[in-house]
């Protein structure tokens, strides 16, 4: 017998990953006590959760420090990328003298580039500025990528209609180029979280008082090994967030016309 | 200075030849008027330079060799071009692609509206203003792109194999259509085909062209445009005359 009942959409698709995510959380706990794991080497998740929430006057201003930090940098990433991209679009020479240079910063590990940026600036900004550099290159590349990838007779279309450059750029470059963007925008958006976490990793002490990876180092020094879980839980759930809330931006903006939104 | 050719010719090519960068010929020594008010074939094979003649009467390519002559001021507007594909923003509604030439000629929506709306009744899609192309069939799609290239009412339509990509019971109505639209609009219209019957069935005259290097082999007019239908024995004699033609153009 088939069921006439349907399960709503969204049901449908929450479903799988939640059993899954509930599984495996019952045979973490299960397991820590069953064996009887001590919490400095596992802690259960309620443990975790309770930590949690016992300690959030610590946590919260820490997560709020690191996903500031994330955003303002992937907010830096979008105007640097998208600005360079419609530059490399005008002007070859430009592209060929500055695409390099983008290279370079990009393939060079960040982890490596942080303490040089420490001795140069203060945590906060270098820390700011490693999140940067992680986002920034595929926001430009993808972004650069889609300004180039017009429909050839469309831009034909705008010659023959003697459009202007700025108007070309406007009504068929940028469009073109937004599903592109928003691709660059996902990926750029969770490698500003791992930037900011690794450069406040490559501050450590220097970091003191800021996000929840100094959090997670000072925890370790303290071999509080379930304060440590609960930060990374909290970090998880930011690049949750974060990819989460870029996903719907891109749904929205694609929704009506572009193959990647289409519901299948 | 100009040269004699007709009293009506919009467009004359003298002794055109195209050669691209890499070093190809396209086309080499066409001569031919797109005279007012007619409804001018390209046939040839693949590869012959029709696309080409269009993008140079557009004035998308120059010319390498010869020249072109063009007696109509063009600001833009004179040209309605439809390419192969429909060519539409996906992007955009059906309005906002239709209203594009005359946004580009800095109308607001509000004033473009009316001539937007007769653009779109004239291909038969009036109402389909807010549908977005992917929601569109493949033959709607180039109903719209047709009515973009007529949007500006152009005295000269160019259109590159718009229905090549079609099924033939789509490709018939727009035939149809098509003969209706230059009715009521006077366009001139350049149509490139390598259909015989296609160009049998549209044509007011059919230039047969040849390829390596491109080139005008022969032109046959169409005397008594379609008098008939496609059954009939003048639709018939006309099509085997074309196709001799091309035949005769293939062997030279």
């Amino acid at each position: 017998m088939t069921s006439v009942m349907r399960k709503p959409e969204w049901l449908r698709r929450a479903l799988p990953p939640a059993l899954v995510l509930i599984a495996t959380l019952s045979l973490w706990e299960a397991s820590v006590r069953l064996y009887a794991i001590p919490p400095y080497v596992l802690p259960s998740p309620t443990l975790v959760l309770t930590t949690l929430a016992a300690d959030r006057a610590i946590l919260l201003p820490a997560l709020a420090v690191t996903l500031g930090t994330t955003l303002e940098a992937l907010a830096l990433a979008v105007i640097g990328g998208v600005a360079l991209a419609v530059l490399f679009s005008q002007s070859k020479w430009v592209e060929r003298a500055f695409l390099p240079v983008a290279i370079v910063l990009q393939v060079t590990p960040i982890i490596a580039i942080a303490p040089l940026l420490l001795i140069y600036l203060d945590a906060r900004a270098a820390v700011l500025v490693c999140a940067f550099l992680v986002a920034f290159f595929p926001i430009l590349s993808n972004t650069a990528l889609g300004l180039a990838s017009v429909d050839r007779n469309l831009s034909d279309l705008f010659a023959l209609y003697r459009a202007s450059g700025w108007r070309t750029l406007l009504l068929l470059r940028a469009p073109a180029a937004l599903p592109y963007f928003l691709g660059g925008l996902r990926i750029g958006g969770g490698l500003a979280l791992v930037g900011a976490i690794a450069a406040e990793l490559a501050a450590g002490a220097a970091g003191k008082g800021a996000g929840l990876a100094f959090r997670i180092i000072e925890a370790g020094y303290r071999l509080n090994i379930p304060r440590m879980f609960a930060a990374l839980a909290l970090i998880s759930l930011a690049g949750i967030a974060i990819f989460a809330s870029l996903a719907a931006l891109s749904a929205r903006l694609l929704g009506r016309w572009h193959e990647s939104a289409l519901e299948r | 200075m100009l040269k004699m050719s007709g009293p009506h010719a919009l467009v004359s090519l003298r002794g055109v030849g195209k050669t691209y960068p890499a070093g190809v010929t396209a086309l080499r020594g066409v001569d031919l008027d797109i005279r007012a008010g007619e409804f001018l074939t390209l046939l040839g094979p693949s590869g012959c330079g029709k696309s080409t003649i269009l993008r140079l009467i557009a004035g998308l390519d120059r010319v390498s060799a010869g020249e072109l002559i063009r007696r109509f001021e063009d600001v833009g507007a004179a040209i309605g071009f439809v390419f192969q594909e429909p060519t539409l923003m996906p992007w955009g509604s059906v309005f906002d692609n239709v209203f594009l030439p005359l946004r580009l000629r800095g109308m607001t929506r509000r004033s473009a509206a009316p001539a937007v709306d007769e653009a779109l009744a004239l291909v038969g899609l009036a109402g389909f203003h807010k549908a977005y192309p992917r929601e569109l069939s493949g033959g709607m799609r180039m109903r719209v792109s047709i009515a973009r290239a007529l949007v500006l009412r152009p005295r000269l339509l160019l259109m590159d194999e718009p229905f090549a990509a079609l099924d033939e019971i789509a490709r018939f109505q727009l035939n149809d259509d098509l003969l209706r639209l230059k009715d009521e609009t006077g366009a001139t219209v350049v149509f490139v085909t390598h259909s015989i019957y296609e160009s049998a069935y549209l044509s007011t005259r059919v230039a047969v062209m040849a390829s390596g290097p491109g080139r005008i082999v022969t032109e046959i007019t169409n005397d008594a445009p379609r008098e008939g239908s496609r059954d009939s024995a003048a639709f018939a004699a006309l099509c085997q005359q074309v196709s001799e033609a091309l035949r005769q153009a293939m062997k030279e």
